[in-house]
């Protein structure tokens, strides 16, 4: 009788104690989170229903239903040829970065070259340098080539400037495949052009989509060098003529605002929930700098 | 001797591939017009009078030190480093650190559906376009906005009142993303004996993170700091949506007034020597960051 009486206690020890101990800090993590997530949430929030709200205001109110503003946007030309601009600058970037990464950091990753560690440390440097300060020079000599006011030299210099973390990125994808498999592509005689397209390439697919979604969305949303490098109104990208339809009359139209920057974001949205499940690997930084 | 020599070169070592070279030409071709050669010319037009437009457009020299100098004397451009520190010392070096890693311990803590949901609104605000950003922070803090209405004051607007706070926090709430990943990817390397033999030992949740994770995740922690200064220190866009650097001059940073030295004032070279400065503060934080990590281990 005591006996059982005794293990009747244990048993409540062993669940009741913990369980209570756990439960409370983890109540306490799960409310912190999501008090934090209404501070992500509410900024949001605002564009989502004034964009579909037909007299909205600058707070968060419920929306009464209207798609006039999606009308709206989609009837105004500078809308859709920001969005071709954004589509040209964005695309010709990510082509640019992506193929030039690729043949650098192979090399880089597997191959003897002289000062090799000098060089990617001169890329993390570079990496690091604010465009602010390449702005004036790159101007400078885009009025001396008569560069000025082209997406597509423009595009040249997103590039150029995405292109040492892009190598970078690259790189330490590069460094994961196993060597094996090209020790044995080249004993069987394969080149080195050969063993990069059908040993390392299809390998590295997951890296390489990384890398160019990275850029994507980077140049998606580069705002001060198309900014400064470009001027008639057919080349200016998405976040110029947000920028510019916020200066002129966006104040007062605020749905459009609303709808404009919403559409403006969609595509990058998708590439990153596409991606999502590689994203997070590219953050093993570690010790990166020692 | 003379066999050796006939077989070619040595083969116990790795030899220079002019494949390599081959592979190499094009990122070395491209960063060396748009990137090398532009940071050359950066430091040449820094210690010049060029100028956007008129005489000096065409005709400009060198002048040695005078842009310095003319630094020196400048109101805007010494309150304009000071906001640039405040900017990247408040809302990256402190709080997207701070924020970012509570993140990263929390989520690593909470439900499964929890982490999933927050986790993601996280990284989508990270995600989103900078001026995406910019339009919707400015939204949350006019007067009758949703921040005014939150605190009471619908007639305060905040981007006028507390102008810096608020451009400090709507940058916080955009990149702080990255700093959680950084130091989610960091926990999940954390060696596991470590933290299982803390937890046999009877050592609290305090002491466990205090005493081990957060020694443990020092590099982590060191790469953070550089990387977030360095990204912080160049902000732009984000800033100049919001407030084109006003009201008056209380958000001019440095990246937006070497904007408008160059662009608005036409002063190109004063300009670029501002640009200069900025430069050097990166390079002043990240040696302090490098220093620090290694007199303490």
């Amino acid at each position: 009788m005591s006996a059982v009486q005794a293990r009747r206690l244990a048993d409540a020890e062993l669940i009741v104690v913990p369980y209570r101990r756990v439960s409370v800090s983890a109540l306490a993590t799960n409310v912190i989170l999501v008090l934090l997530g209404c501070f992500f949430v509410l900024p949001l929030l605002w564009m989502l229903f004034a964009s579909v709200d037909s007299n909205p205001d600058w707070a968060i109110k419920l929306p009464s239903l209207t798609l006039a503003n999606f009308a709206d946007v989609l009837g105004r030309e500078d809308a859709i040829s920001s969005f071709r601009s954004s589509l040209i600058l964005a695309g010709t970037t990510t082509v640019l970065t992506t193929v030039l990464a690729f043949l650098a950091a192979y090399p880089l990753s597997r191959m003897h070259i002289p000062f090799r560690r000098s060089f990617m440390l001169a890329i993390l440097f570079a990496s690091g340098l604010p465009v602010s300060m390449l702005v004036v020079p790159v101007y400078q000599m885009y009025v001396y080539l008569g560069w000025l006011d082209s997406l597509y030299t423009t595009a040249l210099f997103l590039a150029a400037s995405s292109l040492p973390f892009a190598i970078w990125l690259m790189k330490n994808f590069i460094d994961a495949v196993p060597l094996e498999l090209e020790h044995a592509a080249a004993i069987d005689g394969a080149s080195t052009f050969r063993i990069l397209r059908q040993v390392v390439l299809p390998l590295t697919v997951p890296g390489i989509a990384v890398t160019a979604i990275y850029t994507f969305i980077n140049a998606w949303g580069a705002f001060i060098i198309p900014f400064v490098l470009t001027y008639s109104p057919a080349n200016q990208p998405g976040p110029v003529e947000i920028y510019n339809f916020m200066g002129s009359h966006g104040l007062f139209k605020f749905g459009d605002l609303a709808v404009f920057s919403l559409l403006f974001s969609v595509p990058v949205i998708v590439l990153y929930l596409v991606m999502s499940r590689n994203f997070s690997g590219a953050f093993n930084f570690g010790g990166a700098v020692k | 001797m003379a066999v050796a020599a006939g077989l070619g070169p040595r083969l116990d070592r790795e030899r220079f591939q002019w494949t390599s070279l081959a592979l190499l030409a094009p990122t070395l071709a491209m960063l060396g017009v748009l990137f090398v050669f532009p940071v050359l010319y950066a430091c040449y037009l820094g210690f010049t009078n060029l100028a956007l437009v008129g005489s000096r457009s065409r005709d400009y020299d060198f002048t040695g030190l005078e842009n310095i100098t003319r630094m020196l004397g400048d109101y805007v451009f010494i309150k304009s480093s000071w906001l640039t520190i405040i900017f990247v010392v408040g809302s990256a070096i402190v709080g997207q650190t701070v924020l970012g890693m509570a993140l990263a311990i929390l989520l690593r803590n909470a439900l499964v559906s929890v982490r999933a949901v927050i986790g993601s609104i996280v990284i989508v605000a990270w995600v989103l376009p900078e001026i995406t950003v910019a339009l919707i922070w400015y939204a949350f803090s006019q007067a009758g906005g949703t921040l005014s209405i939150l605190l009471g004051h619908t007639e305060t607007n905040f981007l006028v009142a507390v102008p810096m706070l608020i451009v400090s926090l709507a940058n916080l709430w955009r990149n702080v993303a990255f700093s959680m990943l950084v130091f989610s990817a960091g926990l999940r390397n954390l060696p596991t004996e470590v933290l299982e033999a803390a937890e046999v030992e009877g050592a609290s949740v305090w002491r466990r993170y205090r005493l081990v994770i957060l020694p443990l995740l020092k590099p982590t922690i060191v790469t953070n700091l550089l990387l977030v200064t360095i990204l912080n220190l160049s902000e732009f866009t984000l800033i100049y949506a919001m407030t084109q650097g006003g009201p008056g001059i209380e958000t001019m940073t440095l990246p937006l007034y070497v904007y408008q030295e160059a662009f608005v004032f036409h002063q190109l070279g004063y300009g670029t020597a501002i640009s200069l400065v900025l430069v050097l503060i990166g390079a002043v934080f990240s040696l302090l960051f490098v220093r620090a990590s290694r007199t303490q281990v």
